[in-house]
Formats: structure tokens, sequence, C-alpha cells
């Protein structure tokens, strides 16, 4: 008999932190798989980020650094620079990414660093109890946006990956859901090129993965599901952006 | 096989990183160090290293820390108001035990203040001016050769000791120029010597260093202790660290302390400028002495050990308000006097005001 599934060698067999029904353990092996099937596991480093991922180097089974909050991609530059050879990805939320780390992500990608970014799209701040992240959407409650996000205070969600399509030096940006096994195969195909990009020296490669946040939302987790089918990705519409 | 070179401070600090072995360089221009930047952008690729001209101070110091996780010498300056941006970053590289170099090259303050030389930063430095429970290993050059020379030694402690080190320089050094001496034959070290000219093969010597998983357990560089009682543990080991750094690597230069009543107390430029004056005031008979630190921190402790009574007067002159004062207050303790004469945000003491604030004390 062929065996067809185990546990992929750079997942550690441990149980993670994250709430019931989080997208984080979903993309946490998704990587692992990919790093496995692409055979990286001995050159592979990640940046992990601060947010509920930030111990995402305790379930990972390769060289791992953390980082600054905002800070992953200027870190990521830092390795890739005196470690080509080896593949650099960082790990970031919408408050890493499109927050407190926005300069630092337009220009390790107008660099156009040989780096994978893995871009967690939940629209709020899970770590820190559920604020308003730069892609919550309008009308959504959260604890700094108790009456919803408006306009006139807050402004529009962010759609990082839409500006950053147009730096030259970015090669590859898709956004993809967590909601449906059908969307979770397309999210692993996605950040494999991604990574796969990296491998061919093709430039710098953004996957944005729309994620649950049962918890912040305040839903039970196929509910959140629903909402990211239903209404988020009206906001951050699915496909390839570049 | 020396060579005698002119350059300016900035200059020969990135030369003598350079040499030491520094193969990673992040950077914003901010003045008075921008020549440092600008060296190490045409000398790094001569010597295959890296030169990044980040998008802020802040980038840069994260930059480093990747580098350094990554095994490689790396190095960052900026003046004044850069060095607050990176304080952060410095703070998770001593919490992360990564080894890098951040060079201060001191200006006016606070808030963008001038251009004009300052040592207004020296509490920021020695207190670790990020938050934690943390040191830098702080170098203090007062001349160029000095500067350049430091540079080793900054390299060598920051990976002996996996901790960050600070060269704090001021204006009046980084843009002095000074013919010094550079114990190579050429300044273009060709490929093959580069590998010998170090003490550390630059990226592969660092068991603990993120090179890729092959052939060993994963490395996680990390400075975040989340179960109960590890951050304690950890931070218990970091003070034991910093007990046995303060045991051996005290530096400072000194003059006539075998007679001095009264004993200047300066470092960096104000030092070469406080031995000026000591000359001056030897000629007139004066038993004036100099103590000059080159650890800032570790803070030279022992350099008071052979003068302490009540009879000794301590003049301690900074281009600042008061800030090794209160280091040589704490290592005096009480058994000496202690003075100060400082100006600061961008005025310098001079030659004739330490003449005279000495000549009043009438000893």
């Amino acid at each position: 008999m062929e065996k067809i599934f185990s546990h992929p060698k750079s997942l550690r067999n441990v149980s993670t932190h994250y709430c019931a029904g989080c997208g984080h353990g979903i993309v946490h092996r998704l990587i692992a798989e990919i790093v496995d099937e692409l055979n990286i596991r001995e050159r592979v480093i990640g940046v992990a980020p601060v947010g509920c991922a930030v111990i995402a180097y305790d379930y990972w089974d390769f060289d791992c650094s953390e980082s600054a909050h905002g800070r992953a991609l200027a870190v990521a530059t830092g390795i890739k620079r005196v470690r080509p050879e080896n593949i650099v990805f960082t790990y970031q939320g919408d408050g890493d990414l499109a927050a407190i780390g926005t300069n630092e992500t337009i220009h390790t990608a107008n660099r156009g660093e040989n780096i994978t970014a893995i871009f967690i799209n939940n629209a709020v701040y899970g770590m820190t109890g559920g604020q308003m992240a730069p892609t919550t959407l309008l009308g959504q409650k959260t604890a700094t946006t108790p009456l919803g996000r408006e306009i006139k205070f807050h402004g529009y969600p962010l759609k990082i990956s839409e500006m950053l399509a147009l730096l030259p030096a970015v090669k590859y940006i898709e956004r993809v859901s967590l909601h449906s096994p059908q969307e979770i195969i397309k999210t692993k195909q996605a950040i494999k090129l991604a990574f796969q990009n990296q491998i061919d020296n093709i430039g710098f490669s953004l996957v944005e993965v729309l994620s649950p946040c049962p918890t912040y939302w305040d839903m039970p987790p196929k509910k959140a599901l629903d909402w990211i089918k239903e209404v988020m990705t009206k906001e951050f519409p699915l496909g390839k952006i570049k | 096989m020396s060579k005698k070179v002119l350059m300016t401070g900035n200059e020969a600090i990135a030369e003598g990183a350079i040499q030491a072995g520094c193969r990673f360089y992040a950077g914003y221009p901010i003045t008075p160090q921008n020549e440092l930047p600008a060296y190490m952008a045409k000398r790094m690729p001569e010597v295959e290293g890296v030169f990044i001209q980040a998008e802020s101070e802040l980038a840069a110091i994260n930059m480093v820390f990747g580098a350094s996780a990554a095994g490689a010498r790396a190095m960052t300056s900026s003046s004044s108001p850069g060095i607050s941006l990176k304080q952060e970053g410095i703070s998770y590289i001593a919490g992360a035990e990564l080894p890098a170099v951040i060079v201060n090259v001191m200006r006016g303050g606070p808030g963008l203040g001038n251009i004009w030389p300052a040592q207004s930063d020296y509490f920021q430095a020695t207190r670790s001016g990020g938050h934690g429970d943390y040191h830098s290993i702080v170098l203090a050059p007062s001349c160029v050769q000095e500067a350049y020379e430091l540079m080793f030694l900054a390299f060598d402690l920051a990976d002996k000791y996996r901790n960050p080190a600070i060269i704090l320089g001021d204006g009046m050094l980084g843009q002095m120029m000074e013919p010094i001496f550079v114990p190579r034959s050429s300044f273009l070290v060709p490929r093959e010597e580069n590998k010998r000219t170090t003490n550390h093969e630059p990226r592969t010597t660092k068991k603990w260093a993120l090179t890729g998983c092959k052939g060993r357990r994963p490395n996680i560089i990390k400075s975040f202790y989340m179960v109960e009682g590890d951050l304690e543990k950890f931070n218990l080991t970091l003070q034991k660290k910093y007990k046995t750094i303060q045991q051996k690597e005290e530096r400072y230069g000194s003059l006539f302390l075998d007679d001095a009543r009264i004993i200047l107390v300066a470092y960096g430029s104000m030092a070469r400028m406080a031995k000026s004056a000591l000359n001056q005031l030897r000629k007139k008979g004066k038993k004036v002495g100099l103590i000059r630190p080159i650890t800032l921190w570790p803070f030279p402790r022992k350099a008071f050990t052979y003068n302490l009574s009540p009879k000794t007067c301590y003049l301690v002159i900074e281009m600042s308000y008061g800030q090794m004062l209160e280091d040589v207050k704490l290592t005096v303790n009480g058994k000496a006097r202690v003075e100060f004469l400082g100006r600061s945000g961008g005025g310098i003491p001079t030659e004739e005001e330490i003449i005279k604030k000495v000549i009043s004390y009438r000893l």
C-alpha cells in the first residue's frame, strides 16, 4: 500500500496555540508541505512576525528568526543579501505588513528583493485583542472601532497588494482565501509558485491570504469562513493581481 | 607593511570595519556621518560585501539584525536622531544575542538639534537606550587612528560575547581628516586575501547562525520567552555575560596619574582638547593628569583606583550637561572630589575654559 498522506517533515508534531477555526494552522501546514515538496527544508529560512504567529518558529522545523513588529521584510532582506542561495520568506499579519511595516514592505518590494512574503489578512489584530487593522472593513466593529469603521475617522480598508503591484520590481502578487477546501488548494498553489519564483531567481513575490479570525469577528468558525466568502472577497477580490 | 593614508574619521571607521571583516552595511544618510555610507557604497562591492541604503534608520538596524542572524559581520551607522530610531532594534539584537556594530557620530540635540559635535548620547549608549535590562559594549575613539583601530575590537568583542557594540564618536571626529597608519599594503584587498584577513570567516563559523538546517537541528533566533520563568532565567544569563565583560574588557588611557592632584576625565574628541589643556597646565607646573575612558561600557572603574583620596579632584569634561559625570560619581563614591565642566547643543568646552577652571581650584 502506498502512503499518500503524512505529517510534513517541516512541521513539528506539536499542538498549536491557535484558536479553533483560525487560519494560521492551515497556512503553516501548507508552507511545511511546500518546503518538503520543493525539497528546500535545509535551505529555507523563515522570518516570523509579531502577532498571533509570533511563535511560528516553534511549529516549523527549519531555521527561523523572529523580527520586531513590522520589520520582517527588513530582516529578510538582511538574511537574503548575505545568503542569496538560501530561500528566505516572511510570514506576516495585516498589522505587521500593512500598518507598522508598510515602509519596509514597499521598499523591500521596490528593491525587488528575491524573497517570498506570505501576508495573512484577517481584517483585525488578533494577538492584542481584536483592534482595527488597516484591512478592517467599513462598518466592522473592533476593539478600537466599537461603532464600526468609518471613512471619516479611519479611512478605507487598505489594498496593499494592489499598491505593490504598481512597482516594476514586484514579480508576482496573488490574493487567495481559506474559506473552502477548493480555495485552500488554490492557496497552496499560489504559495508554492511564490517559493518557486525565489528558487528560479525571478524576484519579489507576495501571496495575500484571506484568513478567518472567529474569536475577534465574534462568529463561530463556519460562519467566519462564510463571512470571508460572502463579505471579505467583495472588498478584497481573489485572484492574480500581478 | 604599513601605509600612511589621509582620511576623515567617518571614512577611517568604514575602512576599519571592512578590514575587520564587516561584509554587510545598511544605513541612511544623516549629517555628520554621510561620508561613512558613501565610502561603504564604494568599498563594499570591492570586497564582495553588501551595501544597502535603507529606507530609514529603523529599516537599517533590522537589516543588520537579519544579516547578523545569517552569520555575517554586520554594521550600521547614524547620528543622534537616527540612533534614537534604532533603539528598538538594538534591544532586539541584545535580546537575541546577536553580534552587531552600531556607529553613532553624535551631534547636537535634543530633537533635530544641529550638526555640530556633541556628547549628549552617552546615557543613551551606556544605559541601554532601548527597552529592557541589557548593555551594549560602548567604545569611544578620540582620534582618526583610534577610530580605525577600534573597529577591529568592536567586531571581535561583538562576536565574542554575541552582543551589540556601539562606537560613540562625534561630528568633529567624523569630519576631521588626519593621516593614519593602516597595516595593510593596499586598500584593494584581493578576494582570496579577504578570507585570511579576518579572525572569523565572515559567514560560516557561527554555530548558532541561520544558514539553512543542513546536517543539524534547526536554529532559532529569538528574544521571546513566554513560558513562565523562562525570561527571568534568560535575563540572568545576560547579566552573567555583562559581569564577565565588566571584569575583562575595561579599557582606558591615562596620563600622569602617579603625581596628579587634579585629574581630567574626558573621552573622544573632548579628551584630545583636555590633553592640550593638560600640556599647557603641566608647563605651568600644575599637577594635572588625565583619564581617558576608551570603553564607556564597561566603564573603566579600574582607572580610578590609583588616586582615590579626598586630596584628589576629578574634573569631568564633556560636550554635555553631565552624563559620564554620573558614572564618575558612582565610581568615586564620595571618596574624592568630583567637579564638572560641560557645554552642549553644539557648544564645545575650550582649552582656555578648561585651564581657567583648573586654575580656579587652586590645588
